[in-house]
C-alpha cells in the first residue's frame, strides 16, 4: 500500500458495450480514486446510465473488465457487488414506495449486517438496524418523516431517501445518478448540501446534468461521449476545453 | 385493523386485542350454532388457504391462479396415504405438508425466474399439469371418481372424527391457529419486511444487496406447504378427496375471497372466505341458479370503491369517525 501513489478505489479497463451495431460503451478506460469526488457528464446518449449498469451489474459488457478495490468484479452479480462495498442511486425514484421511509433504509441495512433474512423475531426487535437507519435519516434531516410511507412525501425528500438507502450499506465507492433529476432549484440545494457532507472516505461517481451542481461537487470531471472518453481533468480543465464546448457546453446547457 | 405502520423496523408485533376476534367468533359458533360445524371446518379450510395465498400474493406481491395445485396436490396427498399406508391424521397432514411444500419448492424454483403475465400463465399450466395426472392416474388417485370412505382414525388416537363435525372443526381451528401465528410472525420478521421489498421494487432490492429470487422462493414453498395443509384437512374432514380440489374454479375463487376480505392484512383472509362461503351458502338456497351474480356484483362493488378490501372499508370507516383507537 506505501508504495501506490494512489489508491484506486473503481476502474475500468476496455469497457465495451454493444447492442447489435449500436455500441454504446467503446472502450471506456475510467479509474475512479478512493475518496474522489468524480462527476460524469456528456449529452444525452452519451452512455452515460449504461456506463453506471455495468458497473453496478444490472448490465454485462460485451468485453472489457470492472476493478473494484483491486479485485476483478467483472462477472459478479449485482448483490455480490453491493457486498463488496459498491453502492448506486437511481435517475428516477426507485423507492418501496408502500413501505415506511425508515423500512426503505432498514431494508439494506438488515442486508448488510446480515440479518434480513430473519424469520422468527419481530424486525421491530433488530434495533441495531432500526437505530442506526434512524441515525442515517437524522443526518441527512428527514428523521420527522420515518414513519411516513415514501409515496406520501414529497419528490425532493424522496430524492433524499434514495441516498439514504445507498449510504445504509456503507459503500466505499458509491454511483450518484443525477441525484438532483427532477427537483426544484430551492430543494436541489438542500440536495448539495447532503452530498457536501458525505464521509470523505467515500469514492462518489456523480452523473448529472445541472452543471452548477457538476463544478461546485466534483474535484474531477469526465466527459462521456458517443460511448468515449472525450476527455477528464478538474473542472477548471474540462471548463476551458474547447472540445467539450463543442459537443457540449455549445449546446447550450449549464 | 392490520395497518401498515404495525409491520416493519419501526412497528410492532404485540398483539392486539381485536386480533382476537376470529377466535372468540369461532368459539361462539362452535357453541351456538353446533348444525352449522361442518360447514365452519369447510370455512376454516378455505381461511388456511386463503392465508397461504395471503402471503405470496399479499405480501410477496406473485400473483398466482395456479394456487389450487398445492391445495389439491396436499389433499391427494393425505387421500393417498391414508389409503395406503395409515390412517393418522396427523401424519397425513405432515405427508400433505411436505409434499405440497417440496412441490412447491419445485415449481417455485423454476416460475419465480419469470414475472407478471408469464408468471401468471405458468401456475396456470402447473395446475392443468396436477390436474391430468390425478385424472389419469387412476390406480393411484381414483381418476374421475376421487377417492371414496378415505379412513381416518382418531386424532392423536382419542379424539374421534364425529359425524356433527365438532372433532373436525375444533383440529382445522387448531391447525389454522398454528399456522395463523406462523404467518404472522414471518410478515412481522426481517424477512417479511424483504418480501415486501421484493413486492414494491425488485430492481432496489438487487441494488441493495438482497437475494430476490431466495426470498421469493422461500416465500413460495411456505405458501405452498400452509396450501397443501388446508388441502389435507379438507380430505381428512370430508373422507373424500376428488378432482374438484385441483380446478381452476377453486385457484379464482380464493381470489375473489381474498380481493374480498382484503389483500395484505392477514385477517382479510379471515374476512373474504367467510364472507363469501356464507354469502354463496345463503345466496344459494334462495337462488341456486343465480346466487353467483350476487358475488360477482359485491366484489365489483369492493374492487371499484375499497381497494383494500372489506377491512380496508372498516379502516376507512374508523379513520373517517376517530372516536376509539
Amino acid at each position: 500500500m506505501a508504495g501506490e501513489t494512489v489508491t484506486v478505489a473503481l476502474e475500468t479497463r476496455a469497457l465495451c458495450k454493444s447492442f447489435g451495431a449500436l455500441t454504446v460503451a467503446d472502450n471506456i478506460e475510467f479509474r475512479l480514486e478512493a475518496g474522489a469526488r468524480h462527476a460524469l457528464i456528456g449529452p444525452n446518449g452519451a452512455g452515460k446510465t449504461t456506463f453506471i449498469n455495468m458497473l453496478t451489474g444490472r448490465l454485462p459488457p460485451t468485453t472489457g473488465r470492472i476493478v473494484l478495490g483491486g479485485e476483478d468484479i467483472t462477472r459478479l452479480a449485482q448483490a455480490a457487488r453491493v457486498k463488496r462495498g459498491l453502492g448506486r442511486t437511481f435517475q428516477i425514484n426507485t423507492l418501496f414506495r408502500d413501505l415506511a421511509v425508515l423500512d426503505n433504509v432498514a431494508l439494506g441495512i438488515a442486508e448488510r449486517l446480515g440479518v434480513a433474512g430473519r424469520l422468527w423475531r419481530p424486525a421491530s426487535a433488530y434495533r441495531a438496524v432500526r437505530d442506526e437507519a434512524m441515525a442515517l435519516l437524522e443526518s441527512l434531516g428527514i428523521a420527522a418523516d420515518a414513519s411516513s410511507r415514501v409515496v406520501d412525501l414529497p419528490y425532493g425528500k424522496q430524492r433524499l431517501v434514495e441516498i439514504a438507502i445507498a449510504l445504509g450499506l456503507k459503500p466505499t465507492v458509491l454511483l450518484l445518478d443525477e441525484p438532483a433529476a427532477g427537483v426544484p432549484s430551492v430543494e436541489s440545494e438542500r440536495i448539495l448540501e447532503v452530498l457536501d457532507r458525505l464521509p470523505a472516505d467515500i469514492a462518489i461517481l456523480i452523473i448529472e446534468h445541472d452543471m452548477d451542481l457538476v463544478f461546485r461537487f466534483a474535484k474531477r470531471i469526465t466527459v462521456l461521449v458517443q460511448g468515449q472518453v472525450l476527455v477528464e481533468g478538474t473542472p477548471a480543465e474540462i471548463s476551458a476545453d474547447r472540445r467539450v464546448h463543442e459537443v457540449y457546453l455549445g449546446e447550450g446547457r449549464g | 385493523m392490520l395497518e401498515p405502520a404495525s409491520i416493519g423496523y419501526a412497528g410492532s408485533a404485540r398483539l392486539r386485542p381485536i386480533e382476537l376476534l376470529p377466535w372468540v367468533a369461532a368459539v361462539l359458533v362452535y357453541f351456538l350454532t353446533p348444525n352449522y360445524l361442518p360447514l365452519g371446518a369447510y370455512v376454516v379450510i378455505v381461511i388456511l388457504f386463503a392465508l397461504s395465498l395471503d402471503l405470496i400474493l399479499g405480501y410477496g406481491g406473485i400473483v398466482t391462479l395456479g394456487h389450487a395445485a398445492y391445495f389439491g396436490l396436499g389433499a391427494y396427498a393425505a387421500g393417498v396415504f391414508a389409503v395406503r399406508v395409515t390412517g393418522d391424521p396427523l401424519l397425513g397432514l405432515l405427508v400433505a405438508a411436505v409434499t405440497a411444500g417440496l412441490f412447491g419448492l419445485a415449481t417455485g424454483a423454476v416460475i419465480l425466474r419469470t414475472h407478471g403475465l408469464a408468471l401468471l400463465m405458468l401456475t396456470l399450466a402447473i395446475t392443468s399439469i396436477v390436474f391430468e395426472v390425478a385424472n389419469k392416474w387412476t390406480d393411484v388417485t381414483g381418476g374421475a371418481d376421487g377417492l371414496h370412505s378415505v379412513p381416518i382414525q382418531p386424532i392423536l388416537g382419542q379424539f374421534r372424527f364425529d359425524m356433527f363435525g365438532k372433532s373436525a372443526f375444533i383440529y382445522c381451528l387448531v391447525v389454522l391457529a398454528v399456522s395463523w401465528w406462523l404467518v404472522r410472525t414471518i410478515v412481522h420478521s426481517p424477512f417479511g419486511v424483504s418480501l415486501a421489498g421484493t413486492r414494491e421494487n425488485d430492481v432496489r432490492m438487487h441494488a441493495v444487496g438482497a437475494p430476490v429470487y431466495r426470498r421469493r422462493l422461500i416465500a413460495y414453498t411456505i405458501s405452498a406447504t400452509l396450501a397443501g395443509i388446508a388441502g389435507g384437512l379438507l380430505t381428512q374432514t370430508t373422507q373424500f378427496v376428488g378432482l374438484s380440489v385441483l380446478g381452476f374454479e377453486r385457484s379464482g375463487e380464493l381470489l375473489v375471497m381474498l380481493v374480498l376480505g382484503g389483500v395484505r392484512r392477514i385477517y382479510g383472509a379471515f374476512v373474504g372466505p367467510i364472507v363469501f362461503i356464507v354469502a354463496q351458502d345463503f345466496l344459494a338456497k334462495q337462488s341456486p341458479e343465480y346466487w353467483t351474480l350476487g358475488i360477482g356484483v359485491l366484489l365489483i362493488v369492493i374492487v371499484m370503491f375499497a381497494r383494500g378490501g372489506l377491512l380496508g372499508l372498516v379502516d376507512q370507516a374508523r379513520a373517517k369517525w376517530p372516536g376509539k383507537p
